[in-house]
């Protein structure tokens, strides 16, 4: 028997440290994904560098110098991710945040309509799924319309909202705020109904035993079992809500708000504006979600349910 | 069959809330039917069956026999198709409405948001009861099963048997006077099994609440029951009633006598008999 030592030391290969955990996986694919927009972007701008060139009358251009170019044109097909990243500091940080070219303020604008939708949303869906889990006519009459609701294009039916709503005299936040909760509405109903209706046989019965209420059995059993449900729900409803409050912003010719922002971007051939408008609007949308992680982990831990 | 049918009359005029003060579960004639895609199974057919104050009484059968159904239509979970039952002298559906009896389910069912104080406490805010009657029947019923210390813990830091023992605490609470098991034990294993069979005996000595209990266990039937109902399936019904004369201070260790053995082999030559027609 020679001796072999029971622990290997650990680092025999250097990059064995970097793939275990979380933080080598998830620096690897953000790397992956900004390599692939850079490739993107040489690749979808070069045409028009090429138009460049061939105006100015510049022919034997080094490749190198081209790819340099195509990285740092005003308005290319692509923008580069450091334009982007430029485009967001300078509209972030280094503006005021009442000034009209702030991100910050559109986005606060976005997120204001946002909210509010998810809001009114979460609480109809809430309360549609209560009818519609104690009653059987709701059940039939409503559901069939509450689906088909979600296969109208949204594009198609928000200028009509916007438009009828304004035409009894609602404008501002709401009309938006509207759009929002029609697409956010919807998977807090069928995650809600799902939840509600998710009680084991056996914990339904022990509450006939009790000769318990209809009441007594939402409150004691059926809305305790919902909330896991709720939450899952309630991000999908957030995410859609936002992006309700953005297309709400399109067709209305809003100044302001993301949906705005792309607006004018597309109108002026601002490619770097739009593609900032877009990451702030995902960077939005993820710490909306997260926030809703957030408030499911404390309260299923609040409630015993999560270790 | 009429003086039986007034003799039944008058006991329900007799007493309004309780019938015969001894009678608690009168069954007599009771059919159930569930009518399903590939024609009507009989569950219950014909069922006669009383049930006296005090008594232990199990329902034993092979799966599909219709113990658990017959227990559930006590309990109001089911209704017969036919015939006539009693609970407590009024129907089990007014029983009920009286919280006459607690109801164990195969699993402890206990609600996994609720610590266990929290589920014992469910039927008592259910019925309504003061904070302080809560605390009291709490305390009272967690100290019955042995569980004085875990009141706030959270079910799934629990064992098997001390929730299903939990759940127990959570059907005496309610105080009834029957207590309704199904297969409570069914799911544990047997060294558990048998250190809760024998703590329910002491239970229900200290209590002296009528139990019902469905198992499919022939020794912990004979163990625990004064009285042993055999049922047979297709269509359920009662194959053969067994008046245990075990005394009721038992032990475990009486599994080992004669007495035991004889009762255990009469209630096994009757499942093979009832299931005898089939193959």
């Amino acid at each position: 028997m020679t001796d072999v030592p029971l622990t290997q030391p650990r680092s025999t290969n250097p990059f064995s440290g970097l793939m275990s955990g979380t933080v080598g996986p998830v620096t690897v694919v953000v790397l992956a994904i900004i390599a692939i927009w850079y490739i993107a972007a040489v690749a979808l701008n070069t045409p028009f560098q090429k138009d460049i060139y061939e105006r100015a009358g510049q022919s034997d251009v080094a490749v190198s110098q081209m790819v340099t170019d195509t990285l740092f044109q005003e308005r290319p097909v692509l923008p580069a991710p450091h334009q982007v990243i430029v485009e967001i500091w300078e509209t972030t940080v280094e503006k005021k945040i009442t000034s009209k070219r702030s991100l910050v303020y559109h986005t606060g604008i976005t997120l204001s309509s946002t909210l509010m939708g998810f809001l009114i949303g979460t609480t109809l869906g809430i309360l549609l799924a209560i009818g519609i889990v104690h009653s059987r006519v709701l059940d039939k009459s409503l559901m069939p319309w509450i689906i088909s609701s979600q296969t109208i294009p949204i594009l198609a039916i928000a200028p009509m909202i916007i438009v009828v709503l304004n035409a009894v005299g609602i404008s501002g936040l709401l009309p938006k705020a509207m759009i929002s909760t029609y697409l956010s509405f919807f998977p807090v109903t069928v995650g809600m109904v799902k939840g509600l209706r998710s009680p084991e046989v056996m914990h339904m019965d022990l509450m006939h035993t009790y000769s318990a209420t209809r009441l007594q059995a939402f409150w004691k059993l059926r809305l305790p079992y919902a909330v896991p449900y709720l939450f899952t729900s309630m991000k999908i409803g957030m995410a859609a809500s936002l992006v309700g409050a953005i297309v709400g912003e399109l067709p209305t010719g809003a100044v302001a708000g993301l949906g705005a922002r792309l607006l004018a971007g597309s109108y002026y051939g601002q490619t770097v504006q739009i593609w900032s408008a877009l990451l702030m609007a995902a960077f939005l949308a993820g710490s909306l979600v997260a926030l809703i992680g957030v408030l499911e982990k404390l309260t299923l831990k609040r409630m015993g349910m999560a270790q | 069959m009429n003086a039986l049918a007034s003799a039944k009359d008058t006991e329900m005029v007799e007493t309004t809330t309780s019938a015969s003060p001894n009678r608690v579960i009168d069954i007599e004639n009771l059919s159930l039917t569930f009518e399903t895609n590939d024609g009507p199974v009989h569950a219950l057919s014909d069922i006669d069956l009383k049930i006296e104050e005090g008594d232990f009484v199990s329902f034993i059968g092979p799966s599909g026999c219709g113990k658990t159904t017959l227990l559930r239509v006590i309990a109001d979970l089911e209704k017969p198709t036919a015939g006539h039952i009693s609970v407590n002298g009024v129907s089990p559906e007014e029983a009920r409405l009286n919280r006459a009896y607690g109801y164990v389910f195969q699993a402890a069912a206990l609600y996994p948001w609720r610590t266990i104080a929290k589920n014992v406490a469910l039927p008592l805010e259910i019925m309504g009861l003061s904070a302080a009657e809560q605390r009291d029947r709490i305390a009272r019923n967690m100290e019955l099963v042995n569980l004085t210390g875990f009141e706030k813990k959270y079910p799934w830091q629990l064992s098997g048997g001390m929730q299903q023992r939990a759940s127990i605490a959570r059907a005496l609470a309610v105080e009834p006077d029957l207590l309704l098991m199904d297969e409570p034990f069914g799911a544990l294993d047997e060294i558990v099994r048998d250190h809760l069979n024998e703590q329910l005996l002491q239970l229900w000595a200290k209590t002296n609440k009528t139990v019902v209990f469905v198992t499919h266990s022939i020794p912990e039937a004979v163990f625990l029951s004064t009285k042993i109902v055999v049922l047979c399936p297709r269509p359920g019904r009662i194959y053969d009633v067994i008046e245990s004369d075990l005394p009721r201070d038992r032990s475990l260790d009486i599994r080992e006598t004669p007495e035991f053995l004889k009762i255990a082999h009469r209630v096994r030559e009757g499942l093979k008999a009832g299931h005898s027609y089939e193959d």
